[in-house]
């Protein structure tokens, strides 16, 4: 009887039954669209988070370079005698990499320590500059080249370089090449760049190299991993051999890291605190957390344990990202969500409006059924039973049209571009050479050669200074759908119905039969 | 069975208030049939909905089988209809999405009865008022003299001690109003049910043994076999001649 009549009753009623379902279906479809689209921009800017800080790494200390003197380091381009006219000539300079200074490994095991730390380890991210050229005789004016790089924001110290062969040399020009180095502490494998999570391809050898340069044997000690780019550039391949500062590494393998930044030639911290003196000191600290939702408050313990540090996290870094991945967020969290509640809100409203308009528009109907002896609660069941099943076919509905949304989504968005500013480990110069103090450290200056091809073939070599700096991802925009979300919207649907249900019974409910009978139709 | 003492029902009507009944006394025994009189607007609905339970006096009392429905909560008072009171309506009532035999099974469904007993009794009752065969028929597929007759089914079909029928032949032929009012009457007899019926129509009204007139919310009760005797209707004023024993 109850099914009977509730069918019957939404049958007649069919196009203000279907309005109502209509309108829930709406709602539910973009709480599911903006939902889905929103997870999937959430997913980008996950997937653009780890390639800058990697998964595993919740938290990243540095600390910025101070703006120094100037001057940099100086080559001597200056041949000793005119005898060395028409010799070649080459200079490395390993130098920590840009915008960054120094923090004692000491601080490496009090950040460990913190409370809600679960592990600490340091690195010593190096830029590696190798100078080569041939003096082509000739003493006097003339001779000297000059580059100057673009001043750069915060927080990087701003720095003029100026580079200047010695006055009295001349040079057919400079050959620079570049590479970035990373030294990786092997007792802490599970963290940083080369952590298990944050290895695309070649994880064994990764794992070979953690054991090999653990062990005692001093050849072990320079074992170095070269980035798949960096090898595929030069031709390297395992038993190849790399020269860092004067110091021969043979390659044991090929790696490639997820993140973006990651190094062109990963060696032990020890070797590269011995190439640079700086023993004892790392330049980066990457840390994990017990728990995600101790990251913020571990920052702050960092933070107020060492003053002089900056301790940046990932959503420090989302709210670095820009460009249409941002734009993207802004639209999910902003427009999308108002949009979906403004959307609920009015299936809501209309399915209590129509839902009291049937009511009264049945007054002699439910006086003549309280006159037959029906109890108050099954009018309001009755009532409610004809919205609940209004709720749940706007809520499949609204699944079907959530899908095809979430689906639309995928197909007519374009690829995201997502666009990081500065970071811990760069400057913002997008285009300055050397910007944010170069590689030369604080107050450092580079040295350029004049030759444009050198400008050129140095380009590479600071590939991981500006992607680090100013780096664009290219994402393609995913509207990942699950269950719990169709279950949240259904939800929404049916609480929706049972409101307006609610509502229409309670009126229908109230109703005194005699005025009821009295209604006239 | 019915006993009400000094009943009045008022209403407010804009700034003023206007008395439906006023001071109404009158005893109604078991299983008579009284007819309801009265100008439009002057109470007759008003005193079918005190005596079914559906509107409670403003003053006074109206004691059915000992009870005061006047002091009785809604919710008792639903349970006091659905066991004893069978409604019919001027304008049928009928649920227009149910068919002949859903409409009289609603009347049983606050009974608790199984839905198979509910639909047995359903196509009895129909069948006893000359619907077997319309059973399946909803109510714009049927006349108003049939749709009155699904109504009086509805009412009949749960045994109750009255029915209470406003103007039930108003909206109907001369002819079928006879012929409606002719099966009330069969049924009265045979069930020995209470029947309270109001009308317009004196031929109809003067079938039943006496005629309660309402005029201006003042109830006085004729004698139809005695037309000329009119009395103010104290209890026992005039006793139904004719009504047949409750069953």
């Amino acid at each position: 009887m109850y099914f009977r009549y509730l069918g019957r009753e939404l049958r007649r009623r069919a196009r203000s039954a279907a309005l109502v379902a209509i309108g829930l279906a709406l709602g539910v479809g973009l709480v599911i669209t903006v939902t889905s689209y929103a997870a999937g921009v959430k997913a980008a800017q996950g997937q653009v988070l780890s390639s800058l800080y990697g998964v595993g790494t919740d938290l990243t200390v540095t600390k910025a370079a101070t703006a120094g003197p100037g001057g940099g380091f100086r080559f001597s381009g200056t041949p000793s005698s005119s005898a060395q006219a028409g010799q070649s000539f080459a200079q490395d300079h390993l130098t920590s990499a840009a915008g960054l200074t120094t923090i004692s490994a000491s601080d490496v095991t009090s950040i460990s320590k913190l409370k809600g730390v679960a592990g600490a380890t340091g690195a010593l991210a190096l830029n590696s500059v190798h100078i080569t050229g041939t003096f082509t005789g000739g003493f006097g004016p003339g001779a000297s080249a000059s580059a100057k790089a673009t001043p750069t924001p915060t927080p990087t110290p701003t720095a003029t370089a100026t580079a200047s062969a010695s006055p009295s040399a001349s040079s057919s020009g400079f050959g620079i090449s570049t590479f970035s180095v990373d030294g990786i502490d092997p007792t802490e494998p599970g963290l940083g760049l080369l952590s298990g999570p944050n290895i695309a391809s070649g994880a064994s050898v990764v794992g070979e190299w953690f054991t090999d340069v653990q062990s005692s044997n001093a050849s072990d000690q320079t074992l170095a991993l070269v980035s798949s780019a960096y090898a595929k550039q030069n031709s390297l391949k395992a038993g190849s051999t790399v020269t860092i500062s004067s110091t021969s590494f043979t390659v044991l393998g090929v790696v490639s890291v997820t993140e973006t930044d990651g190094a062109d030639i990963y060696i032990s911290l020890s070797e590269a605190q011995s190439l640079t003196g700086d023993t004892g000191d790392v330049n980066t600290i990457y840390v994990t957390a017990d728990t995600s939702n101790g990251i913020s408050t571990v920052q702050t313990e960092i933070q107020k344990a060492l003053p002089s540090v900056t301790v940046t996290s990932a959503s420090d870094e989302a709210s670095n990202i820009s460009g249409s991945l941002s734009t993207a967020s802004n639209l999910a969290n902003s427009l999308g969500l108002g949009l979906s509640i403004a959307v609920l809100a009015a299936a809501f409203v209309l399915a209590v409006l129509l839902t009291i308009a049937s009511v009264t528009r049945r007054v002699r109907e439910f006086g003549t059924l309280k006159a037959i002896g029906w109890h108050s609660r099954r009018i309001v069941g009755q009532v409610m039973g004809e919205t609940l099943v209004q709720g749940i076919i706007g809520g499949a509905v609204g699944i079907g049209l959530g899908v095809i949304g979430a689906f639309a989504v995928t197909k007519i968005s374009g690829p995201l571009t997502a666009t990081v500013g500065a970071t811990g480990l760069g400057s913002s110069a997008p285009s300055g050479f050397g910007g944010g103090g170069g590689f030369g450290g604080g107050g450092g200056g580079f040295f350029g050669g004049a030759s444009p091809g050198a400008f050129s073939s140095a380009r590479s070599g600071f590939a991981r200074t500006f992607a680090a700096s100013n780096h664009s991802v290219t994402l393609h925009m995913t509207a990942p759908l699950s269950l719990e979300v169709f279950g949240v919207a259904a939800g929404l649907a049916i609480v929706g119905a049972i409101i307006a249900g609610a509502i229409g019974g309670w009126r229908a409910a109230r109703l005194q039969p005699a005025v009821a009978l009295r209604r006239v139709e | 069975m019915y006993e009400l003492k000094k009943l009045s029902r008022v209403y407010p009507k804009g700034r003023g208030k206007v008395a439906a009944l006023s001071g109404v006394d009158l005893e109604i025994p078991d299983g008579e049939f009284i007819t309801v009189q009265g100008l439009t607007g002057h109470g007759k609905t008003t005193f079918l909905l005190m005596l079914g339970a559906l509107d409670k006096p403003t003053s006074g009392k109206i004691i059915f089988d000992g009870k005061d429905l006047g002091a009785m909560p809604e919710s008792q008072l639903v349970d006091v209809r659905a066991q004893n009171f069978g409604f019919i309506f001027q304008n049928y009532n009928l649920l227009p999405t149910l068919n002949a035999e859903e409409n009289v099974e609603a009347a049983l469904v606050p009974l608790g009865i199984p839905t198979a007993e509910r639909r047995a009794r359903s196509i009895a009752a129909l069948t006893e008022v000359g619907l077997g065969d319309r059973v399946g028929h909803f109510p714009s597929e049927m006349s108003g003299g049939e749709q009155q007759r699904v109504a009086i089914a509805r009412a009949l079909v749960k045994e109750p001690k009255v029915i209470l029928a406003d103007e039930p032949t108003g909206n109907l032929d001369e002819v079928t109003s006879l012929e409606i009012v002719a099966l009330m009457e069969k049924l009265w007899k045979q069930r020995g049910m209470t029947l309270v019926l109001v009308t317009h129509d004196t031929k109809v009204a003067r079938r039943a043994p006496r005629t309660a007139v309402i005029t201006k919310g003042k109830l006085t009760m004729r004698d139809n076999r005695a037309p000329k005797v009119i009395t103010q209707g104290p209890p026992g004023a005039a006793k139904p001649a004719g009504a047949p024993k409750p069953a």
